[in-house]
């Protein structure tokens, strides 16, 4: 099931940071971590990411792992680094009121995969 | 007759460069010229931590190499500059491109490691509280590089410093 931006927007009660002109972006795979060593090592590429972590390090690997879009739990407010970076690697950044569990059970419902489903 | 047809066409359409149309090896045409680059790491550097990997990424990109190649090249850079920035003084990271290899070399003049068979098993880490709230330091780095690397070889010792050398083949 392929889900779009405009979709996480309304499924996850979410604000987006950057990416306002890409809601038509779609993503079938997702992976949730607060360890960047886990999303570089793959295959993350083209998925989104849920994050806890809002530094400087979570769009340099993204942009290293070819993540398409980044989703921040509990409203993280991302550093000014993270804003810069997304913007200039147009990779779109959300933030959301819900916990990990809560965004990872809603998205795993929508029908998105695990990025271990695509090897 | 016919022998010299072919020959023609051969030299027409150039299918084999390098090769002459009598069939007589010449210097081979590369695909491209070597690039070679050399990048400073600062030790502690968080700020600017992973941006000499995203230089390395959008060269590769630039000339053209295949998405799965330039991912698992930066992949590895990352891995051994963060490593640097994390334990290992100041370094240096070195690019080479040839066209059937790119060479990354990461070397620092940090404390070394004492035991580099311990420093490749997954999960095994020496790493801080603090390097751990930014999202690393899961003892996954040196692994990775070897998952990603063709070859990785690593040179250190305690007190040593460490040199990593890792290379990728390229396919045609």
């Amino acid at each position: 099931m392929t889900v779009k931006l405009s979709d996480l927007v309304d499924i996850l009660d979410a604000e987006i940071i950057v990416g306002h002109e890409n809601t038509d972006l779609s993503f079938d795979f997702c992976t949730a971590s607060d360890l960047m060593s886990d999303v570089l090592r793959g295959p993350t590429e083209g998925s989104i990411l849920i994050t806890g972590l809002n530094n400087t390090q979570v769009i340099r690997a993204s942009v290293i792992a070819h993540v398409a879009a980044i989703v921040l739990v509990r409203k993280k407010r991302p550093n000014e680094d993270l804003v810069i970076g997304a913007k200039e690697h147009d990779i779109p950044v959300l933030r959301t009121p819900l916990t990990m569990f809560t965004v990872c059970g809603k998205l795993s419902r929508m029908g998105l995969r695990g990025v271990e489903e695509r090897v | 007759m016919t022998g010299m047809a072919r020959h023609a066409g051969i030299a027409s359409r150039n299918p084999f460069p390098g090769v002459s149309p009598s069939g007589l090896r010449i210097e081979p045409v590369p695909l491209m010229p070597s690039v070679e680059r050399k990048f400073r790491i600062a030790a502690n550097d968080f700020v600017n931590a992973g941006e000499v990997s995203i230089e390395v990424q959008g060269m590769l990109k630039k000339i053209g190499f295949p998405p799965a190649l330039t991912r698992r090249v930066s992949i590895s850079a990352y891995e051994a500059e963060m490593n640097v920035v994390m334990h290992g003084g100041d370094g240096e990271m070195a690019l080479l491109i040839d066209p059937d290899e790119i060479v990354l070399e990461c070397s620092d003049n940090g404390p070394g490691i004492e035991d580099v068979e311990l420093a490749l098993t997954p999960g095994y880490s020496t790493a801080k509280p603090e390097h751990q709230e930014m999202g690393f330091g899961a003892g996954m780095g040196l692994p990775n590089i070897k998952k990603n690397a063709t070859e990785l070889v690593v040179e250190s010792g305690k007190g040593l410093g460490t040199h990593l050398t890792m290379r990728f083949e390229v396919k045609a």
